[in-house]
């Protein structure tokens, strides 16, 4: 998408410079809520988004505080204004399949091809097909433009390489047919930089950081795809003066503690400071080992995020991508502006 | 009972341990944890990984695939064991000994689709992983088998993989192929010569060959598969196996652990525990909002930041606890048992011994 050095980058210009951006991660990095962070933003920059999810298991919905995704597209954000809509569904196997072999002529036979479970024979005696079909469907949701931009919710990174790496496989083994052409069609869309491009999640810890890298580099390699920056999710945001001690800081402030606070606000400012000291080593780990621009995203100290939140985190992805052509600022990110209330 | 004596019970009487939850709580981690609770109480256990972080595998001496367990030395009056799960040759194993002879295994083992079954039918790791356990349990004589099972979002694959799995090596599609072509079975042919037909346009008539010689040479093993498969989904349900739920303090994880419960509570089957991993620490018993309005007064000094930071964590922390309440209620009275954010990642036995002191307090 972008590399260092580069002109100020335009919000607009960067979600524009590929309609299908797959977001990937290990499994509890925050990726569905990057997905839903970047569709926000680009909401907010005017573009139609819709929002893909390949596995059931995903909380999207939730965080736009709607009922659980289905095939059908339904709407996750409403226009408003300036704003456009977020829109999502699924796109599950059996329903990508029974699609196929609809719009192939073979309707007859999908539904019973499906509930023989004769599906789990296909697709071990062709492993991929599967992926191929969800990402065949995402590829004519794309040439259909079906919206500004497609987010794919991807599924958990060790998943995410062979999702991605079965276009692959599977033209090794199905050389000819319908199939065999789906898949070709899908590897022009994976590996084309201005069609699709993979954003990769990561926390600021030292498993995920380590994974990232090996995901990056084998998407590279193996898939040749094109990587977008990479998100580090959950920085806690830099307060100026934990360091300064509570008794002191009160009696320059000219305010009095009660009994016990200046342990508890000692004791919570240590253990901040020691977190964010531990995520910046990860984050020069990173910096070191992938040179690829990344894009922070805050901690917003909330168990239940919600649709707020995700405006938050869509705002703060997009002063990220601002920051972005200007020389490598050291993160943490600013605090958000204003506190989310939680969701209830 | 307290949550700590709970857990620590568990460790002691259970002959089964799985571990379950969605990816990215720790899973492996808790496992390898309550494994080394077992060892250091004496009792003779193996933790069985899927897919550990390199450096843990590495500290338990798994970096590689062997499919054995090894054995991990240690100051532990019992004995702690360790490996990774190879699916593809536990599978082999299973063939192997299903076989009537040498010729039906090497003819299974060759073939494509065979090869195929282990990376991509969903539901054999799980399967594998259940095929292991059994073995490790009834075989190898452990007192406690820990598994870590891959993150699936439904806890009943793991059990149900099994019976599952043995469905589709006897799948009727193949009976469907294979039914002598006598007349009145005429319908039936017609039916699945159309169905070759149709599979052969989409994926190819030489990946169909590759999936009917399989069925084929697999022929007369399906009662040792079956037979095997109602033994290991019998030792799932047993009352001494536990489920074990790990979790993080965050709603959409939670929100899965309880998915989790429900379906196993579908099945009679109770949580043994819930582990939560990754809570945030509380300060202190003030409140969140009485903090975050005085670092509002005092914006733009020190005071005012370690004033927002106190309010930042105790808010954290009380929403921690809140999104917890239901599922605790829901999985009661198995004991629910925290473990805070740790500063490092648990990467050697002594930072597993860390864990262990929340784990089992005291």
């Amino acid at each position: 998408m972008v590399s260092p050095g580069e002109e100020a980058v335009d919000p607009g210009q960067f979600l524009r410079a590929s309609r299908v951006v797959i977001v990937a991660g290990k499994g509890g990095v925050g990726k569905t809520t990057v997905a839903a962070a970047l569709a926000r933003m680009a909401a907010r920059q005017g573009l139609t988004t819709l929002i893909v999810q390949v596995e059931q298991a995903s909380g999207l919905a939730r965080l736009f505080g709607r009922p659980p995704l289905t095939y059908i597209e339904s709407s996750l954000a409403p226009a408003a204004g300036t704003i456009a809509e977020v829109r999502g569904r699924t796109i599950t196997p059996d329903d990508a399949l029974l699609e196929y072999l609809e719009d192939h002529g073979l309707r007859r036979i999908s539904r019973r091809l499906v509930s023989t479970g004769a599906m789990d024979v296909v697709s071990t005696a062709a492993p991929g097909i599967k992926d191929i079909l969800i990402l065949g469907k995402v590829k004519s949701l794309e040439r259909s433009e079906a919206a500004d931009l497609i987010v794919v919710d991807a599924p958990a990174a060790g998943h995410a390489i062979t999702f991605l790496l079965s276009v692959r496989g599977l033209l090794d083994a199905v050389r000819a047919g319908p199939i065999n052409a789906q898949a070709r069609d899908v590897l022009d869309l994976l590996t084309d930089p201005a069609r699709c491009s993979v954003m990769l999640v990561t926390l600021p810890e030292e498993t995920p950081v380590n994974e990232l890298v090996e995901t990056a580099f084998t998407l590279e390699d193996r898939v040749g795809v094109s990587l977008g920056p990479v998100v580090v999710n959950g920085l806690y945001p830099s307060l100026p003066g934990l360091d300064v001690d509570p008794v002191t800081a009160a009696e320059s402030a000219g305010t009095p503690l009660r009994p016990g606070e200046a342990e508890a606000l000692a004791d919570a400012a240590d253990f901040r400071r020691h977190r964010q000291a531990l995520q910046q080593a990860q984050l020069d780990r990173l910096d070191e080992r992938l040179p690829i621009p990344r894009l922070g995203l805050p901690f917003l100290f909330a168990a239940d995020l919600g649709p707020s939140h995700v405006d938050v985190l869509a705002a703060a992805l997009r002063d990220e991508v601002l920051a972005l052509a200007e020389p490598a600022s050291p993160v943490p990110p600013p605090a958000p502006d204003v506190a989310p209330e939680a969701t209830p | 009972m307290s949550s700590g004596t709970g857990l620590a019970e568990l460790v002691e009487r259970a002959g089964i341990l799985v571990c379950c939850g969605s990816g990215g709580v720790g899973k492996t981690t808790t496992a390898a944890a309550l494994a080394l609770e077992g060892a250091r109480n004496g009792r003779r256990a193996v933790v069985v990984t899927i897919d550990p972080a390199k450096r843990l595998a590495d500290t338990l001496g798994i970096g590689s695939l062997t499919n054995t367990p090894s054995r991990i030395e240690g100051d532990w009056r019992g004995e702690l064991w360790a490996m990774m799960l190879d699916t593809k040759s536990t599978f082999d194993d299973l063939v192997a000994k299903h076989s009537a002879d040498a010729d039906q295994a090497r003819r299974i083992l060759s073939n494509r689709f065979y090869r195929n079954i282990s990376s991509a039918l969903s539901g054999t790791q799980e399967y594998m992983a259940g095929e292991k356990l059994y073995e490790l349990h009834e075989e190898a004589d452990f007192d406690l088998v820990v598994v870590d099972t891959p993150p699936t979002r439904h806890a009943l694959d793991f059990i149900d993989a099994s019976r599952r799995l043995t469905n589709f090596l006897d799948h009727r599609l193949y009976r469907m192929l294979m039914s002598p072509s006598r007349a009145y079975l005429r319908a039936v042919n017609l039916a699945a010569q159309a169905f070759v037909r149709t599979v052969s346009k989409v994926v190819g008539g030489e990946v169909l060959d590759d999936a009917l010689a399989f069925f084929s040479a697999f022929e007369g093993m399906e009662e040792g598969f079956r037979d095997r498969a109602a033994r290991v989904q019998a030792l799932l349900v047993d009352p001494a196996t536990g489920f074990v739920l790990v979790a993080s303090p965050r709603a959409d994880t939670v929100a899965e652990a309880s998915f989790f419960a429900a379906k196993l509570g579908e099945s009679d089957i109770s949580v043994a525990a819930l582990i939560v991993n990754r809570l945030h620490p509380r300060f202190g018993p003030g409140r969140a909002e009485a903090d975050r309005a005085r670092a509002r007064t005092l914006a733009g000094t020190p005071l005012g930041s370690l004033f927002a930071n106190l309010g930042d964590l105790r808010a954290m922390a009380d929403g921690e606890e809140s999104t917890l309440a239901e599922l605790s209620a829901q999985v009661a009275p198995a004991p629910v048992v925290r473990v805070p954010f740790l500063a490092e990642d648990v990467h050697d036995l002594d930072t597993l011994a860390r864990i262990a002191t929340h784990l089992f307090p005291g």
